[in-house]
């Protein structure tokens, strides 16, 4: 019989922590199909962020060090400078690039460090119960803006492809989101482009993903993806930012 | 050589290959010097954007394999606090130099010591410790340095080397013939890929209280072991004195100055200067104290060493103490006056 | 023996480089020698200093308390060091910009016109080494020919070109002092 689904190699036998409908297990699952596709797995390390993306350790069946919140970049470089021919790559959410870590990934970016940041936007800090992230929307209601983001107190959503993608360091900027079957398989080839890229040397790499998090925007998961399309979208523009091959 | 220099060619010399590092005075000459002498020896140099990165940076080599370190002064520790902390939870080794300036907040740019706390008592959030290495002279500056990388890795364990400004800007002839390559040391933790073997994880969190009460066990044996076997101290002329200074770093080379003076007036004057000021060279105090009542702690601070001084002697004898903060560097006969001083009214003490 | 000196003058004058090359010079003899600068921002445009100390023996401390010799070549900076001069000890003052006036009777001033020594070589950039030369003649710390023979190893590869105009700075000095 033809075997139409199996768990990829790289994913350990656990079950996701996730929420329902969150799009971390989705994000999870498409690098490590990646991994095994490209045949990756004894050649990756991984670091994981603080966050909801912390315990991709428990699942990815690769080498991961969990680095502290918002240092990944910095400690990518330290792995990838010693480790030339690995595939180092580092997972990180919207706090911890866009806030606490905008200098190490900044950083990394300009001196064009040939690593690649999976940087997964779902608008708010997750693990800590839903407040205000540098991405949050403006007028969107978090538990640290009860009355909506105002710009004139709290600032504006960061986009950090955009940001990032004026460093004469960065090579491959592009954004995707995971909120339906035809954003998926796109948001895959692009990790896949991404890691690529890495491996030709090709300087520094972002895949910014927009990610549903239903659990902290009160919303269905259903409703979730939807507002993905009609709204963040908007202030986020889908597709390449930047491709220097 | 100065310090700071000799403390770059020893590290390359004892293996180490990636230094990553950002400008403070009064160590910059240590970052420059790597700057040229790393790409050299065919290693890995960055100036980082910040010392959190430069922490974080040496905290990724570390976990590749690489022997690594970074170093800073005063201010710029307070920054790589929160990386010592993981490296210390991870379990990775590292070697970080602080060359002590005046502080609290911006401070000066003068050698102080009043960092003593901050190094020996973990530095960062949680339960640990780091082992604190004081070298008094270039010389053993250069000597400490391929140790505190040994130490590292066989403990597995942040290392921090406690200098100050004037040691790092000091000049003496120095010789690195005792640097040998480096040991060999198991390294089945760190991150390579996965190619032929299972996947390893490194991390910190654990969730499960029970699985971290029995990590912080772990550290804690570790720390043990440290305090057990890597004690380390110097005794200038204590076999017959009838008071005991302690003073550690350039301190003490300031009190062997004054000693000197002190002993052509025949007072009888040692010094038990710790190399290690973690682990404390507590139980040679407590001996000494067997048969001397008067220990006179100095220190370029407010006084914080004291504080492990009066712990190590379990209230026996009587404790003085001067210090000179804020990079104020006091001359030997300034402290010569101070010890006299303080010798002729314990004597003047004993006689009644 | 242990011989403490201070260097001091305007960051600028190579007050840092006359110590260090006597620093060098003792340290290619054999001697035991330690050279303390002071660094950072005082270094430029301020006053600079440093302490050389010169001994038969190890050093204990690099700091010196009552040095034997200062080498002044400012007006503050002969104010401030003159008063730690150990009694009987020798302050050579650049005379050309000093008032070298002291009120201590128990110190020996040498004045060293060292803008003019220089003017005649055609260089006020050799001031320091003038300086240096009379002030060897003066303490005879390390021996005069040796540093004269050695100069380009102390020095350094960089300053290769300069070594006879430094050589003959240093004799400028050197034969200035009387015996």
């Amino acid at each position: 019989m033809k075997q139409v689904y199996a768990r990829p190699k790289s994913l350990k036998p656990a079950h996701f922590h996730y929420c329902p409908g969150c799009g971390h297990g989705i994000i999870g699952r498409l690098i490590v199909e990646v991994i095994d596709e490209m045949d990756l797995r004894e050649k990756a390390i991984c670091v994981a962020p603080a966050g909801c993306g912390m315990l991709v350790y428990n699942y990815f069946d690769i080498d991961t060090l969990e680095s502290a919140h918002g240092r990944g970049a910095a400690v990518a470089t330290g792995i990838k400078r010693v480790r030339p021919e690995n595939l180092v790559f580092s997972y990180q959410g919207d706090g911890d690039l866009a806030a606490i870590g905008t200098a190490e990934g900044f950083h990394a970016a300009n001196r064009g460090e040939p690593i690649t940041i999976i940087f997964v936007n779902n608008g708010v800090y997750g693990m800590t119960g839903g407040q205000m992230a540098p991405t949050t929307l403006s007028e969107q209601v978090t538990t640290t803006t009860p009355s909506g983001r105002n710009a004139a107190t709290a600032g504006h959503p960061v986009r950090i492809c955009e940001v990032f993608a004026v460093l004469d360091g960065t090579t491959y900027l592009e954004r995707v989101a995971v909120n339906k079957p035809a954003a998926i398989i796109k948001a895959k080839k692009t990790i896949a482009k991404a890691f690529r890229n890495q491996l030709k040397g090709n300087g520094f790499s972002l895949v910014e993903i927009l990610s549903p998090c239903p659990t902290n925007w009160k919303m269905s998961p259903i409703d979730s993806c939807r507002w993905i399309d009609d709204v963040m979208a908007k202030q986020f523009p889908l597709g390449v930012i930047k491709d220097v091959p | 050589m100065s310090g700071n220099a000799a403390l770059g060619e020893a590290a390359v010399l004892a293996g180490c290959t990636c230094y990553f590092g950002y400008p403070i005075t009064p160590q910059n000459e240590l970052t420059e010097y790597m700057a040229k002498r790393v790409p050299e020896a065919g290693g890995i140099f960055i100036q980082s954007e910040s010392e959190i990165a430069a922490i974080n940076m040496v905290l990724g080599a570390s976990v590749a394999g690489a022997r690594a370190m970074t170093s800073s002064s005063s201010p710029g520790m307070s920054l790589k606090q929160e990386g010592i902390s993981y490296l210390a939870a991870d379990e990775l080794p590292a070697v970080v130099v602080n060359m002590v300036r005046g502080g609290p907040g911006m401070g000066n740019i003068s050698p102080a010591q009043s960092d003593y706390l901050q190094a020996t008592r973990g530095g960062g959030h949680g339960d640990y410790r780091t082992i604190v290495l004081a070298p008094g002279s270039v010389q053993e500056l250069a000597d400490i340095v391929p140790l505190a990388f040994d130490l590292a890795e066989a403990y597995r364990n942040p290392v921090i080397i406690l200098g100050d400004g004037m040691l790092g800007q000091m000049m003496e002839p120095v010789s690195f013939d005792n640097i040998k390559p480096p040991k060999e040391y198991p390294k089945d933790y760190i991150l390579t890929g996965a190619r032929g073997r299972p996947s390893r994880m490194v991390r910190s969190l654990l969730f499960d209280t029970k699985e971290e009460e029995e990590h912080n066990w772990k550290l804690f044996r570790k720390y043990q072991r440290m305090e057990q076997n890597e004690v380390r101290y110097e005794k200038y002329l204590v076999d017959d004195a009838e008071m005991i200074v302690v003073a550690y770093g350039i301190g003490a080379r300031i009190v062997k100055g004054a000693i000197k003076r002190l002993r052509q007036e025949n007072l009888k004057i040692g010094m038990i200067r710790p190399i290690t000021l973690w682990p404390f060279p507590a139980k040679i105090i407590r001996e000494t104290a067997n048969r001397v009542t008067d220990f006179f702690v100095f220190e370029m601070s407010t006084g914080q060493m004291i504080e492990d001084v009066r712990l190590a002697l379990e209230g026996k004898g009587h404790i003085h103490f001067y210090g000179r903060p804020g990079g104020v560097i006091p001359t030997p006969i300034e402290l010569s006056r101070v010890i006299s001083r303080h010798y002729y009214q314990q004597s003047h003490r004993g006689k009644k | 023996m242990t011989i403490k000196t201070i260097f001091s003058g305007f960051g600028g004058q190579g007050v840092l480089s006359m110590g260090f090359t006597l620093a060098n010079a003792a340290m290619l003899e054999g001697k035991y020698v330690t050279y303390l600068p002071s660094y950072g921002v005082e270094v430029r445009g301020g006053t600079a200093n440093c302490t050389v100390v010169v001994s038969d023996e190890e050093i204990a401390s690099p700091v010196a308390s009552e040095p034997e010799f200062i080498v002044a070549m400012n007006q503050p900076s002969f104010a401030r060091f003159q008063s730690v001069l150990t009694s009987g000890g020798l302050i050579c003052v650049n005379s050309s910009i000093v008032n070298t006036t002291s009120a201590r009777g128990d110190i020996e001033i040498l004045a060293v016109p060292t803008s003019e020594l220089a003017d005649k070589m055609g260089t006020i950039k050799v001031a320091n080494m003038i300086m240096l030369g009379a002030f060897l003649k003066a303490s005879n710390i390390v021996s005069f020919d040796f540093m004269l023979a050695h100069l380009q190893e102390i020095l350094g590869e960089g300053k290769a070109k300069m070594i006879k105009l430094n050589q003959e700075a240093l004799e400028a000095g050197y034969t200035f002092v009387k015996e």
